[in-house]
């Protein structure tokens, strides 16, 4: 534990850790010193001076060194001018008053100067109601101002920073908070100020315009209303807006959130959710949440929401009893139980794929899990032990991220890995190509795609690099999906965690394998037995199938043949996708904000989302879907409540054993204080108060054997002239479903593209910019050419769901277009 | 007591009304031929009020609805644009819905309003035959315009309605 320090703000003994500071020190005990520039996470800097207080030191003998006494006390020596609480650390026996009349008076003019020039926008200003600059004015404001009116600045008002924030120059006061975010937290220096004195304004110094993937936690942290989002411009009013607590969908990290819902007419009169916040888990995402989280909510409100049962009749689908359909299906999986097939992807909760894969085995079906990437039974094994939290590693620890840009793949990770090498952590980045995150490696690796088991197995090796990761106090291990499919991740998750066990870094915490998943809930489909198939052609043609979740017709023109092949499909989803259009029997299931329900995160914490809208339509949650098929087959599933199957699910997996619903919803202390009436601290962040989930723990932290098999090395992919290497890459905003009712999101997604090398270009006689056609395994593609001198030679990267379906690394073809069409 | 006392007394009260049936003005107001003009602090059925150029004060910002106890207002907001203009500034109402079943007619509603658009006027004539009928929408609540030019919305020249709340001219008044 860290050295203790004792001060006495307003007469009362505190007792803090050393290195606070003042106003953080003075929060811990309850005592509110105002701030704007100030925040917790990040490095004071005194901008604001609205934190004004009186600051006394014991009086040093210059001779001896020693406190000076005074009847038996030491003698405090004040400063004869006002301090800033924010810059100054906590030191022994200091004594600070931030409620005397010279300190209020200070308080009082900052708040007079501030408002000097801050327009009368409250009424419509989207942070009236949750602005700081609002409470601070009535609480320490001087309530009248000396200045002259006609004197106020005027100023530019609505100027978009980039697509997705919206800055208002007027209502800035300079605080810089979103200015140090961006360079301190997210690292991505794209905001500055321009100009001096008065006429200091915030400026996007990037293109496209505030190019982070972070930039809607500037909107949160900002103590005004300068900064808001795109998105919830004019929404509503925030004391309008009720809140519920939620989990993030969109990757394996498991932000935690709390959506905003409100009653809307826009809307038909439906409970809509107008905002996503983030909430706090110190150990999961801090107080941050990436924009795709943030603005990507859109798909469960879309218009094609599935609402109504369907079975196809005479070759149409037409709307179904939920009796009729669920009998329908049920009758042709039982007709086919042999070939009985359910595919579903981590994008359902727990309860959803624990009934799947209960059906799927009692009925004598495989349960498949709609995923690219394997080794999440190796997770399960060495997977990170409970109690970790990357917040907490530093100098003397390691993590190693390999095969995954983890910008791209899971933001928030790569937000706090990237902090953890500024505390001194060393990160070892192992890719084919240069990453975001190559900037704060201490080790960069580069391979060729198709090396990483070689790469992993160097690392057991006698090197520099590996002598550091074996000696590392923690180690952890992040793996992913660049340039690999089902059989490449797992062979890479077998190595990576083969190489964890030979340098003890396992069972413990802060040390373990953690899988970049593709989706939310993946690690969850792992866990209640889902596996991928390397072959999904083949294990879907001629076979009964259950698809949830999923849409492997949209993704995959080859899967779409295979399904069009099979005996009997039936879709449950909640979207309309090209899969439900081909099936047999559709069923309509409830979104995540509709629901309760559990995901596992990829560092395997269970955590619960609760419901914050009423269900659409006849929809139902996908457990209860489930049950219901299941009853008509003659199986008893349980589907009355969430809470009752995580309870069976719980009893029948070893790893859930100590979880439950009651255990999830618990909530202890957490540093720094957010989201209460004291919003100019933290920020907008919401406080969590329903739960911060649990993380299981891995078979090698309980003392289990842990054996892990050797998987065989893919045979190389060998182009011949001609032909390139096509490898999968990962992207934050694609064409996924998820994103595409985003319109704000969907300006950066862009269109169909590859990367290739210069000289590849070159070579091939192809135009940068230009679309080209690619065609591999069957399938031809067309997509605009971008260049990309960090790829190695011969290689072509084609991001997954951005309309050219590619699982795995293949061998391809890429022409012009011209020369595509003389063919 | 005479014989007589109570015939008198009957006489001279009937002899008071004949008086003031004769030689007085009536009181009575044949409402609804004749009405009777209200107080100028009179709390009838609210006014969505516009500026001269006819476009709405109101600007969307729910501090109405905030400040009703009865909870019988609901607004919500959208963005303005010069081509297509409705008030003056960033943003305008919407939706505007005011439950006249829920009204308690107390004038919190004005009082909070920063742009004065909202107005308890004289009309109190309100009766309905059914409850959605109680509901009085934007158009029901917003004042005529005098010509067809100063219809909202309506396209501005860019750059000259870009604030929301009127410029104050004395902060202390």
């Amino acid at each position: 534990m860290s050295k203790q320090v004792t001060l006495t703000i307003n007469g009362k003994q505190v007792t803090v850790p050393d290195g606070l500071t003042v106003a953080d020190a003075a929060k811990v005990a309850g005592i509110d010193i105002p701030v704007f520039c100030h925040h917790p996470k990040l490095e004071p800097v005194g901008m604001c001076r609205m934190c004004l207080v009186e600051i006394g030191r014991p009086m040093l003998d210059r001779a001896t060194g020693q406190v000076v006494m005074e009847n038996g006390q030491p003698k405090i020596q004040f400063m004869p001018k006002l301090e800033t609480a924010c810059t100054n650390r906590v030191s022994e026996g200091m004594v600070v008053m931030t409620t005397s009349d010279k300190a209020v008076d200070g308080q009082k003019g900052t708040v007079e100067f501030l408002l000097t020039s801050h327009p009368l926008d409250c009424p419509v200003c989207d942070k009236g109601g949750e602005c700081p600059l609002q409470n601070l004015t009535m609480q320490f404001g001087p309530g009248q101002s000396r200045f002259n009116y006609a004197e106020k600045l005027h100023l530019e008002k609505q100027v978009p920073l980039g697509e997705l924030i919206w800055l208002d120059r007027e209502r800035c006061i300079q605080c810089a908070r979103c200015i140090r975010f961006q360079d301190e937290i997210a690292g991505e220096a794209v905001l500055g100020f321009d100009e001096r004195g008065r006429n200091t304004q915030i400026i996007s110094i990037s293109d496209p315009g505030f190019d982070s993937v972070f930039s809607g936690n500037t909107t949160d942290i900002c103590p005004v209303g300068a900064l808001t989002t795109a998105d919830f411009r004019f929404g509503a009013r925030p004391w309008e807006l009720k809140a519920q607590a939620s989990v993030c969908t969109q990757c394996p990290v498991g932000c935690n959130t709390t959506l905003n819902t409100r009653r809307e007419a826009k809307a038909g009169g439906d409970i809509v959710v107008k905002r996503v916040m983030p909430r706090q888990n110190e150990e999961v995402n801090e107080i941050w949440l990436c924009d795709k989280g943030r603005f990507a909510y859109h798909y469960t409100e879309g218009k094609e929401r599935l609402t109504k049962p369907m079975i196809r009749k005479e070759g149409k689908l037409a709307r179904a009893s939920w009796d009729a359909a669920t009998k329908f299906a049920a009758e042709k999986f039982s007709a086919n139980k042999k070939d009985f097939v359910v595919l579903a992807s981590g994008r359902l909760a727990n309860e959803d794929l624990f009934n799947l894969k209960s059906l799927a085995d009692t009925a004598g079906g495989t349960a498949i899990l709609y995923s690219d990437m394997g080794g999440g039974e190796l997770t399960q094994l060495v997977g990170v032990g409970a109690g970790t939290n990357i917040g907490t590693m530093g100098k003397g620890d390691a993590i190693s991220v390999i095969a995954s840009d983890l910008y791209e793949e899971a933001p928030i990770w790569w937000l706090r890995i990237k902090q953890a090498a500024d505390r001194g952590a060393t990160l070892i980045v192992a890719n084919p190509r240069e990453t975001k995150l190559d900037r704060f490696a201490k080790y960069t690796i580069r391979y060729a795609y198709g090396d990483e088991m070689k790469t992993v197995a160097d690392f057991g090796k006698k090197s520099k690099i590996a002598d550091e990761f074996a000696k590392a106090k923690n180690a952890m291990v992040f793996f992913g999906s660049e340039g690999l499919g089902v059989t490449g991740t797992s062979a890479l998750a077998s190595a990576c965690a083969a190489l964890l066990k030979d340098t003890d870094h396992v069972g413990r915490p802060n040390n373990g394998l953690v899988g970049v998943w593709q989706r939310a809930n993946d690690q969850g489909a792992f866990e209640v037995g889902f596996k991928p198939e390397a072959d999904l052609e083949k294990a879907l043609k001629g076979k009964a199938v259950y698809i949830v979740g999923a849409d492997p017709v949209g993704d995959d023109p080859n899967l779409a043949k295979a399904l069009k092949g099979a005996k009997f499909v039936a879709v449950q989803d909640i979207l309309e996708t090209a899969t439900t259009e081909i099936a047999d029997a559709v069923f309509p299931a409830q979104a995540f904000t509709e629901r309760e329900g559990t995901f596992v995160s990829g560092e395997r914490r269970v955590q619960r989302f609760y419901a914050a809208v009423p269900a659409k339509g006849d929809s139902r949650p996908d457990f209860a879907i489930t049950s219901m098929v299941a009853k008509q087959m003659g199986i008893i599933l349980e589907g009355s409540s969430p809470s009752v199957v995580f309870d069976i699910l719980a009893n029948s997996l070893d790893a859930f054993n100590e979880v439950s619903y009651e255990r999830l919803a618990e909530v202890n202390g957490q540093w720094p204080i957010v989201g209460r009436g004291d919003l100019y601290y933290g920020g907008t962040t919401y406080e969590n108060t329903h739960g911060l989930g649990v993380q299981l723990i891995p078979v090698a932290q309980v003392g289990g054997t842990v054996r892990i098999s050797k998987v065989r090395k893919e045979a190389a992919l060998r182009p011949k002239e001609k032909e390139l290497l096509a490898v999968p890459v990962n992207r934050l905003y694609d064409l996924g479903v998820t994103i595409q009712s985003a319109e704000l999101l969907g300006q950066r997604v862009g269109e169909a593209f590859v990367s290739m090398h210069s000289a590849t270009v070159k070579k091939l006689g192809l135009e940068v910019g230009q679309p080209v056609k690619i065609s591999f395994d069957g399938i031809n593609a067309e997509a605009v050419l971008k260049v990309d001198d960090t790829i190695s030679t011969g290689v072509v990267l084609v991001p997954r769901s951005m309309g050219i379906a590619i699982r795995e690394p293949v061998v391809a073809r890429v022409q012009s277009r011209s020369e595509g069409k003389v063919k | 007591m005479g014989v007589f006392d109570p015939i008198i007394e009957l006489s001279k009260g009937l002899g008071e009304t004949l008086r003031s049936f004769l030689f007085e003005k009536t009181v009575t107001y044949q409402y609804p031929e004749e009405k009777r003009p209200v107080r100028p602090r009179f709390r009838g059925r609210h006014e969505l009020k516009r500026y001269d150029n006819g476009l709405e004060k109101c600007i969307g910002c729910s501090l109405c609805a905030a400040a009703c106890p009865a909870d019988a207002i609901f607004v919500e907001s959208s963005e303005n644009t010069d081509e297509k203009r409705f008030s003056p500034g960033e943003r305008y109402a919407s939706t505007y819905e005011i439950n006249m079943l829920r009204c308690i007619y107390c004038g919190f509603c004005e009082d909070a309003c920063p742009t004065e658009a909202i107005v308890l006027d004289d009309n109190y004539e309100l009766s309905f035959t059914d409850r959605k009928q109680a509901i009085y929408t934007k158009d029901m609540l917003l004042v005529p315009v005098a010509t067809e030019q100063m219809l909202t919305p309506r396209k501005v020249e860019p750059g000259v309605y870009t604030r929301s709340v009127p410029e104050m001219k004395d902060p202390t008044d």
